[in-house]
């Protein structure tokens, strides 16, 4: 069984119908990237699974537990991780208190402490910064204080929503490196970009979202190769 | 005016009054101010968090109040004996009996009022808020309850004087008012700034999801929070009646809708949805109250309040710590 299984998933929001019946599955130890335009669903559906949404149908099972009904206080506390869009950082913080802020739901402190430094020696630029205000961080410092926040969680599963928005060619170069080294490490990640070229390169699976439904999904090699992908999202052919 | 006693020795008489006068108001105003600070503290951290105006947090004040009445009077007596009679423990335990019902009628108003419309459109809540404080007020004047006529507190506080400045006495009552107000004040800032669980306050108010996201229990902390201001509110209550024995006025008058809403003022003024704003706002308002009526003209004791928070509004409309803009990265 995948570590995480989505089936029949519907949410809206109001009287929008966000998301349309989705079946997604993501394999332990795998990089899966959720790919498709502005306002197909992505986000959504990581915020739903990390318990910000609630579906109107369908369900969520992670690790074989249901997700459905859990609030994201508990969903962290089974080992999932979300670094959302925008990143979502405390900028009233400085770098230091948001990755300990990273580690509320955890107690064991040896276990922290080891994560912290991982994540530092993952990040170096954010070691030199600890003392700072995270709002003074350049945008990809700031993304790349999100993503270290999330693993404080110590997650099974990392969520990462648009890790590539607005940040320099180079930079994106470098986060999606690091990403290749976590998943390495261990954690199983699901990726949403909009960035699909990047997003395919790097993962192992992937998903087309359009219009609140799964269009296509097949290893990554193969969906950069389909004419469909290439025409719509990676500006070829 | 102190430099000026102290210099002229032939006039020493009017001079000690005048320095009797300056360090008076100053007692007062640094007294009131700091009660101010203790309600506008429930005020804004309850802005900090749900982004409204709890307008029923100025009667959980006087309920606190109340209470300090009803625990010194009804449940110990303590009226009945004479004045220096009173047990060194009374003060702590009205005060704290006063915070912990305060505290759980904080709860149960967010619980049972305000969570229900957690996702309702903000009009909503602020209505349902003036709907609390009526609901609050009018119970309260229920004689099961306190009644609808004012009542006399007896005063549990020491009533010498600790000490003098200047050759002027410091009457007991407003030193510990103010010393109780700044110890809370400062157990505030450290539960705020050096706890975990004021770290999860400032991570909620600062972004609710964001905050759920790293394993916040949102709604609990939002409990915590009412929780707080209100027994500061109740503290407030208590300092209150002691510093005013002859002031506890039925619960739905107009006089305490006053105090509430110079406490609301200070939050603004401070800055809404800051803790120190709040503390800043409450002691810059007792003391411009108490200075304008003290040396310009007692009648205008309310538009020197209102004066400022006109000004503030003008020219610095997020108040005098506030932020502009909510910063957003």
């Amino acid at each position: 069984m995948a570590l995480l299984e989505i089936r029949g998933l519907h949410v809206h929001y109001g009287a929008i119908h966000a998301l349309q019946g989705i079946d997604l599955a993501v394999e332990k130890g795998q990089i899966v990237t959720l790919i498709g335009a502005n306002g197909a669903g992505k986000s959504t559906t990581l915020r739903t699974i990390s318990g910000l949404l609630r579906p109107s149908a369908g369900t969520l099972t992670f690790d074989g537990q249901s997700l459905t009904g859990k609030g994201p206080h508990q969903i962290v506390r089974l080992g999932v991780a979300h670094a959302p869009e925008g990143r979502g950082l405390f900028a009233n913080f400085t770098v230091e208190e948001n990755l300990e802020i990273g580690a509320y739901a955890r107690k064991d402190h040896a276990g922290i402490a080891r994560d912290r430094e991982w994540a530092l020696t993952l990040f170096p630029r954010l070691r030199e910064r600890l003392r700072q205000s995270a709002a003074t961080l350049s945008g990809g410092e700031q993304q790349m204080l999100a993503i270290a926040r999330a693993l404080l969680a110590r997650p099974r599963l990392l969520l990462l929503d648009e890790p590539s928005l607005g940040l320099a060619p180079q930079v994106v170069q470098t986060i999606f490196q690091i990403v290749r080294e976590i998943n390495a490490a261990g954690t199983t990640i699901l990726l949403v970009e909009q960035n699909a070229r990047m997003a395919l390169q790097t993962a192992h699976y992937g998903y087309v979202l359009e219009v609140g439904r799964i269009a296509q999904h097949a290893p990554a090699a193969v969906l950069a190769e389909s004419d469909e992908v290439r025409r719509a999202y990676l500006g070829v052919g | 005016m102190v430099c000026a006693a102290l210099l002229a020795p032939r006039r020493s008489v009017r001079s000690s009054d005048d320095v009797t006068k300056l360090i008076q108001t100053l007692l007062d105003g640094f007294a009131v101010g700091g009660l101010y600070a203790l309600i506008a503290l429930g005020y804004t951290m309850v802005y900090g968090i749900l982004k409204f105006i709890n307008f029923a947090h100025s009667d959980v004040f006087v309920l606190g109040a109340w209470i300090s009445w009803v625990v010194t009077v009804r449940l110990l007596r303590l009226d009945a004996l004479p004045a220096d009679a009173t047990p060194w423990w009374a003060a702590p335990v009205v005060i704290l009996t006063a915070m912990v019902v305060c505290g759980l009628t904080g709860f149960i108003i967010e619980r049972f009022a305000y969570r229900p419309l957690r996702n309702a459109p903000r009009l909503n809540v602020l209505i349902t808020a003036i709907g609390v404080s009526l609901l609050l007020q009018n119970t309260g004047q229920l004689r099961v309850f306190f009644g609808p006529y004012p009542k006399a507190v007896p005063v549990l506080l020491p009533n010498q004087t600790v000490g003098s400045v200047a050759g002027v006495n410091l009457p007991a009552v407003d030193a510990i008012v103010i010393g109780v107000t700044i110890l809370l004040m400062l157990a505030l800032e450290a539960l705020i700034f050096r706890t975990k669980l004021g770290r999860a306050m400032r991570a909620v108010s600062f972004n609710t999801q964001t905050a759920a996201l790293m394993g916040i229990h949102v709604d609990r902390v939002i409990s915590f929070t009412f929780v707080l201001g209100s027994a500061l509110a109740a503290a407030a209550g208590f300092l209150f009646v002691m510093k005013y024995p002859a002031g506890l006025k039925q619960p739905a008058d107009a006089a305490w809708v006053m105090l509430g809403l110079k406490a609301f003022v200070a939050a603004v003024v401070g800055g809404i949805g800051n803790v120190r704003g709040a503390m800043l706002g409450g002691i810059l308002i007792g003391l411009l109250e108490f200075f304008g009526v003290a040396y310009l003209e007692p009648l205008y004791r309310d538009v020197y309040v209102f004066s400022l928070l006109i000004l503030v509004l003008l020219f610095r409309p997020a108040g005098l710590l506030g932020r502009a803009v909510a910063e957003k990265v």
